[in-house]
């Protein structure tokens, strides 16, 4: 045990992955060829884990605020080509752009007011702070603003027709695409509100389990986790509806005309 | 002039070398389907612009106005049009939404009951006939009170008595309000009972004009 934690040794390791070669003899036994891809996850996520670990360990004994800036940085930016990855050729270029602009704008400073403000965090760049909480209110961001941008990409599709009618009866683009847009933001930010209707009843949140790992009072780990959820509920809302609001307009060209994108599904 | 087009063309689907459409008239467009009529009445909207040529509106360039302003004062009923959730009362809320008007429900049964509608402002618009569905876009048209009004077959779902109905409705609307109207119609009889001017187009080109009056 070293401070209140029991240190895991390589061969107990080694023993975790015994779960592992039980799903393998199952997907034998059922005949789900999903091997390749289980051991590919298995390798990635063993190999991921421990370079981000060392990496971790160096710049937590060396803290230093740009390296903190750098890989908050590099963190958006990785998120930022996360998205456009999954959507491919769907998105078209101002599209794009809007995306970026959002990711940035929408976690960054949701995450200075969290981490300076709500914590109180010290030095300012504290990296054992900054860097998980970055994780936590990005990764949440992106999932937020994924499903935001596919429903209004679906939008555009399936409600053409209504868009289409509003604007030759004169609404402007904004009023045109209210109903795509607020369904948008719904389906955005309702995982992240139903995640917190179950969270100590049907679930454990991980940083708070992390924390009560760590021999954190739980009462403690606790208060965290409600910050971080408010704040992770900040980052999505923040990120997706600087996405939106900016996003319909894209669907518009100067003459408040609808642009065919057809062409890129 | 209410509108005039030199040398417009639009994708391969329309080349007209010249066009005038009069303030106050009554317009119609007749030719076979696939012509181009619905893409020249969509110019007319801005919803689309042309290609190539310049249309003007009332001496201006169609370009220099403001979409949205522009389509407040010229609304366009499409052939199939897209009626809004959720009852017939949600539907004129759009319209007093995006043309800043207030609702006046007497005044919408009113209009309802010149379009031949027989319908409650709570009724839901899901299970209504496409003739129902064309004459609830005729009414919340008419309540934007709009200059201009382009009209795509406004009678295409409707039986032939009902058809004269509402188009004498329009007409008499057009005339008494003294709106223009620009029309497209399958029926040359509808064409020459009301037409102030007939413009024939076919295969993307005005091939006839024809002065009615």
């Amino acid at each position: 045990m070293n401070n209140g934690i029991f240190e895991i040794g390589y061969i107990e390791l080694g023993l975790a992955y015994i779960f592992i070669i039980i799903i393998l003899f199952i997907m034998k036994r059922r005949q789900i060829s999903r091997e390749k891809e289980l051991l590919i996850a298995t390798v990635r996520m063993t190999a991921q884990l421990i370079i981000v670990g060392y990496i971790l360990a160096f710049i937590l004994e060396n803290p230093h605020p740009l390296i903190s800036l750098g890989i908050i940085l590099l963190m958006v930016t990785f998120a930022i080509y996360t998205v456009f990855s999954k959507f491919e050729k769907q998105l078209s270029k101002p599209l794009k752009k809007v995306i970026a602009v959002a990711l940035f704008l929408g976690t960054l400073p949701v995450l200075m007011f969290f981490t300076w403000v709500v914590i109180g965090i010290e030095p300012y760049y504290n990296p054992q702070y900054l860097i998980p909480l970055t994780g936590m209110i990005i990764g949440n961001s992106m999932t937020g603003i994924s499903l935001g941008i596919k429903t209004l990409i679906e939008g555009f599709t399936s409600k053409k027709d209504e868009v289409v009618e509003a604007l030759i009866l004169g609404a402007t683009a904004k009023e045109a695409s209210n109903n795509i847009i607020n369904s948008a933001f719904d389906s955005a930010i309702m995982p992240t509100i139903n995640s917190m209707l179950g969270m100590g009843i049907i679930f454990l949140p991980g940083m708070m389990t992390g924390q009560i790992l760590s021999g954190v009072d739980p009462t403690l780990s606790v208060l965290y986790q409600i910050a971080i959820m408010l704040g992770i509920l900040g980052g999505v809302s923040l990120t997706t509806y600087i996405a939106l609001i900016f996003g319909y307009k894209t669907y518009f060209n100067h003459h408040v005309q609808l642009i065919d994108f057809t062409h890129l599904n | 002039m209410l509108y005039t087009g030199h040398n417009i063309r639009y994708k391969t689907v329309l080349d007209i070398d010249e066009f005038t459409i009069e303030q106050g008239h009554i317009t119609v467009l007749l030719g076979p389907s696939g012509g181009g009529k619905t893409t020249f009445l969509t110019l007319l909207n801005k919803l689309i612009s042309p290609t190539e040529g310049e249309i003007t509106f009332r001496d201006k360039p169609i370009n220099d106005y403001d979409s949205v302003a522009l389509r407040k004062e010229v609304v366009l009923l499409q052939q199939t049009p897209y009626i809004f959730k959720h009852t017939v009362l949600d539907n004129f809320k759009k319209i007093a939404e995006y043309h800043d008007l207030s609702l006046d429900e007497d005044k919408i049964k009113q209009l309802l009951n010149d379009v031949g509608l027989d319908k409650n402002l709570e009724d839901n618009v899901v299970n209504f006939s496409g003739g129902e569905k064309q004459r609830l876009a005729l009414a919340r048209l008419l309540y934007c009170h709009a200059d201009v009004i382009l009209l795509d077959e406004p009678s295409s779902s409707l039986d032939e008595t009902t058809e004269a109905f509402v188009i004498k409705k329009v007409v008499d609307y057009v005339k008494d309000n003294q709106k223009s109207l620009i029309m497209i119609t399958h029926s040359s009889a509808i064409a020459k009972q009301y037409a102030d001017k007939i413009i024939k187009i076919k295969q993307g080109r005005i091939t006839e004009v024809i002065d009615n009056e």
